[in-house]
């Protein structure tokens, strides 16, 4: 079914045909626009943004382009198409038709599975909503406002299956995703990340390319559900969180090959000319990278949980491409690695893996972020420089889990407290790169040029040309 | 002719594994399977793919979009994508691969060309155009997609820009080369409708960058060149035409009319009406090159009888005057002496005569027959009041394939 634009609410739902359904999200989406121009992103309302609408859910309607201004912006209910006779592929319910209604024991946890789903697309929104201001041209201007309205979108998404098919609790779920603030201390977001600052452009970057990739793989096991319009809500979500995903990856990208252009140049890799010459040190990067790998991966929960246990098994959740593992989709008496700190070693130990499935979806972030970080190497490879960016060890520096509060170095060795002290300043980005990198953040307006720590992309948006005007001021 | 050719080649669908981010969205949306990843790269199966385009949106990064003409039996297998870092470079097909160019075809290029004298070749540093790729009894169907006027209000004539999209077929053309398109029935006496020829109007990777599209100038041909009305069965058919409707086209023709890709290379472009249409390409390949500051100078005479009838004009004025020297004649605007390219060659001699003297630059002359002779006198009276030999500039010319005519 096309999307109806004609409906207050863009969806291509139905909406129609439930009055009580329609009335309810269109008394929902004056406040989710207030609280747009509330915590949306910071003096934008007048912008016109070259963004990327979507009219409908087939490839042709996917990407329709064309300059708006964000409140206007069509955010909408899409739902991929119904696949017919779906059944439920994995747990104890492996075989019997999908839910096309939540089972009324499944309906705490589903609640909660999608409210903290939900929760995590505007905080996003207000992490980021001060970087407009900063921005290092106007390619990357919109980029980011893509990304916010598509949260927005996401944020739609969840609010639909909540008033739809939780009733007043689900409304009362609505309301509050709008009411809780990124990083307030009374009433903050619901999962620690999202209420960490994303002060600058390496950070945003940064978040995109491994936060959101926790999104990729959350939403992932969530299009497994049986909960079947949950599966088809995150499968179309999943279109669209590819973009973040891209804008992290090309952005940390661009950032290394300025640096090795400059490392050229000057003949150097010493971090302090580097610095003086106006771009971001690898070493810098390095401990960014080490940052947001160590807190986004976090994010999958504790290494064993019964949660997660009961989640699978009840069909609410399933593994990341769980129709492309040749085992049994019910996974009980199977065991997985999880690591544990024996005195001062890291020792593998067999855990049962329904409990463990936390940490296989980790482990399956983990492969898929170091393949893009390998792609980073070959960029600073082709550019003739010998250092390298990695991955630091799945024990460093985490605050969830049986891990928690042991201190490993990034090269995967128990340390002391004293050691931790001492040298977490080489591992972890301090106070001074961050207000170094703030140094370098400034708003390039013209159309075309870039500002100087950041490279041009490879390729513009939708074919424009390079100083094609993505944002207009007014 | 003995083999079809249409056959031998055929576009090959790669993603751009140094700018795909390995998201999934392209294997997720093809509705064939035609796509599928290891840990390393997202690849297209070309026994598979159907070219649909299903995958291209949806790609946030745009690595989906590239193409690359191969030959049928040849095509970059799965492994070989799966291995690649980067994109190979774009191979040309290379000319002996082709047919025989239809005679008709022959006749009407070399009756084009006439005006150089002997038969030149391409400039030295040109890249080798395919040739024939499609011929009369195997056409490759393009789709119309976009056809808008050029003229301005008041313009005595209906000069249209057409874009024809090849959509999965293998069409490749460079800048200067000529198409053939096939108007669909029967002349008066019965037979098929012979081939119209007509110059491509855009750059070799697309009239937008990287799309399997090409641009064609047509003027609506309402009158012979004696005045008496008259209605060419192929302008009036490919004017009309809508978007989304289909045509037969043949070619791509012609190995000479090519420009120079050498770094400093320099252009002198001079033409009249719908003869603008090979420099539009040159330019806006030379335009979208331009960050790589590699090409020479752009010197242009651009003849028309009123500035409304003149064919992109304003795009034409909007690119910068260190980019292109631009000089315009017009012969027909109210209380103006008329003015002609020639006229602007002579008033222009001293730039002129240094470029014709430059073995860097090469020399495009298109438009109608009667201005050639015009324009090669006006180069002889520059060369005289600089008391220059023309016959020896000439000489030199033709020698160093610089000297380029097509005017029908």
């Amino acid at each position: 079914m096309s999307i109806n634009y004609d409906d207050k609410i863009p969806n291509n739902v139905d909406l129609t045909s439930d009055k009580t359904l329609q009335r309810a999200l269109e008394h929902w989406q004056p406040e989710f626009i207030n609280w747009w121009k509330d915590m949306g992103p910071e003096g934008s309302l007048n912008f016109d943004v070259y963004l990327r609408t979507a009219i409908s859910v087939d490839p042709q309607g996917w990407a329709q382009f064309g300059h708006v201004k964000m409140p206007d912006y069509r955010w909408g209910i899409f739902l991929n198409p119904k696949e017919q006779n779906r059944k439920i592929h994995f747990g104890d319910h492996l075989g019997a038709d999908v839910w096309q209604d939540v089972p009324g024991e499944h309906r705490a946890n589903l609640r909660r599975i999608i409210v903290t789903q939900g929760d995590t697309e505007p905080a996003s929104v207000e992490q980021q909503r001060h970087l407009g201001l900063t921005a290092p041209s106007l390619y990357d201007l919109r980029n980011l406002f893509q990304i916010n309205v598509e949260e927005g979108r996401h944020l739609w998404a969840m609010v639909y299956l909540l008033h739809r098919y939780f009733g007043r609790d689900g409304r009362e779920e609505a309301e509050a995703l709008l009411e809780r603030r990124s990083g307030d201390v009374d009433n903050p977001r619901i999962l620690g990340a999202f209420n960490e600052r994303t002060p600058d452009w390496l950070s945003l970057f940064m978040f995109t390319y491994f936060t959101d990739r926790d999104g990729k793989f959350q939403l992932n096991a969530l299009a497994e559900s049986s909960f079947d319009p949950l599966a088809r809500t995150t499968k179309f979500m999943l279109t669209e969180e590819a973009h973040h995903m891209f804008v992290g990856e090309s952005g940390v990208s661009r950032v290394v090959q300025r640096t090795c252009e400059v490392m050229n140049q000057l003949k150097t890799d010493d971090p302090e000319k580097l610095r003086a010459a106006g771009v971001i040190d690898l070493p810098t990067i390095q401990r960014y990278l080490n940052f947001h790998y160590s807190v986004t991966i976090d994010l999958f929960g504790a290494d064993q949980s019964s949660n997660a246990a009961t989640f699978y098994s009840s069909g609410l959740k399933g593994r990341f491409e769980e129709n492309k593992r040749p085992d049994d989709h019910i996974l009980k008496g199977q065991t997985y690695k999880v690591l544990e700190v024996h005195g001062d070693r890291l020792v593998e130990k067999e855990a049962p893996m329904l409990n463990a499935l936390n940490e296989v979806l980790r482990d399956d972030y983990i492969r898929d972020s170091v393949a893009g970080i390998q792609r980073w190497n070959r960029v600073i490879e082709k550019a003739g420089v010998s250092q390298r960016l990695e991955v630091p060890h799945k024990a460093f520096h985490r605050q969830i889990g049986a891990l928690a509060g042991v201190h490993v170095s990034p090269d995967g060795r128990v340390v002391s407290k004293d050691e931790w002290s001492a040298r977490q300043r080489e591992w972890l980005a301090t106070p001074e790169d961050r207000a170094f990198v703030a140094s370098l953040m400034g708003r390039v307006t013209e159309r075309g040029k870039f500002a100087n720590w950041i490279a041009p992309p490879a390729v513009s948006i939708n074919r424009q040309p390079s100083d094609f005007e993505y944002v207009r001021f007014n | 002719m003995s083999a079809v050719p249409s056959n031998k080649f055929a576009r090959q669908h790669v993603i751009d594994p140094e700018i795909c981010i390995r998201c999934n969205t392209c294997e997720a949306t093809c509705p064939i399977n035609a796509i599928t990843h290891d840990s390393r790269n997202y690849v297209v199966d070309f026994n598979v793919c159907n070219g649909c385009g299903a995958c291209v949106p949806p790609c946030p990064t745009g690595a989906i979009d590239n193409w690359r003409d191969v030959a049928r039996t040849s095509p970059f297998t799965l492994e070989e994508q799966l291995s690649w870092d980067t994109l190979p470079p774009a191979q040309p097909i290379p000319a002996s691969a082709h047919d025989e160019i239809p005679a008709e075809v022959r006749e009407l290029t070399q009756l084009a060309s006439a005006g150089q004298g002997p038969a030149t070749k391409a400039p030295h540093s040109a890249a080798e155009p395919c040739l024939n790729l499609y011929t009369p009894a195997k056409p490759v169907t393009a789709t119309i997609a976009g056809n808008l006027s050029l003229t301005g209000e008041g313009a005595s004539a209906d000069v249209r820009h057409l874009v024809l999209d090849f959509g999965p077929a293998s069409f490749p053309v460079l800048e200067g080369q000529t198409i053939g398109v096939v108007p669909p029935g029967v002349d008066a006496s019965g037979k098929p409708h012979y081939v119209r020829l007509y110059s491509v109007a855009s750059p070799r990777d697309g009239e937008r960058s990287g799309h399997n599209n090409l641009a064609l100038t047509v003027k609506r041909v309402t009158h012979d060149h004696h005045g008496n009305t008259v209605n060419g069965v192929g302008s009036n058919y490919l004017c009309a035409l809508k978007v989304g409707d289909r045509v037969q086209v043949v070619g791509p023709y012609g190995a000479t009319f090519l420009m120079p890709n050498h770094p400093g290379s320099s252009l002198m472009m001079i033409c009249t009406g719908t003869g603008s249409a090979p420099m539009r390409a040159m330019t806006e390949y030379r335009r979208r090159r331009a960050a790589q500051a590699d090409g020479g100078e752009l010197l242009l005479f651009f003849g028309a009888r009123l500035p409304q009838e003149l064919p992109y004009f304003g795009p034409l004025m909007k690119l910068p005057k260190t980019f292109i020297d631009i000089n315009l004649a017009f012969s027909r605007v109210a209380n103006h002496p008329k003015r002609y390219v020639q006229d602007l060659i002579r008033e222009r001699g001293d730039t002129v005569l240094r470029m014709l003297q430059d073995a860097n630059c090469f020399v495009y002359v298109c438009g109608l027959k009667a201005m050639e002779t015009g324009v090669l006198e006006a180069f002889r009276d520059v060369c005289r009041e600089r008391g220059v030999d023309w016959e020896s500039v000439n000489t030199a010319l033709l020698a160093q394939h610089r000297l380029h005519i097509e005017t029908y």
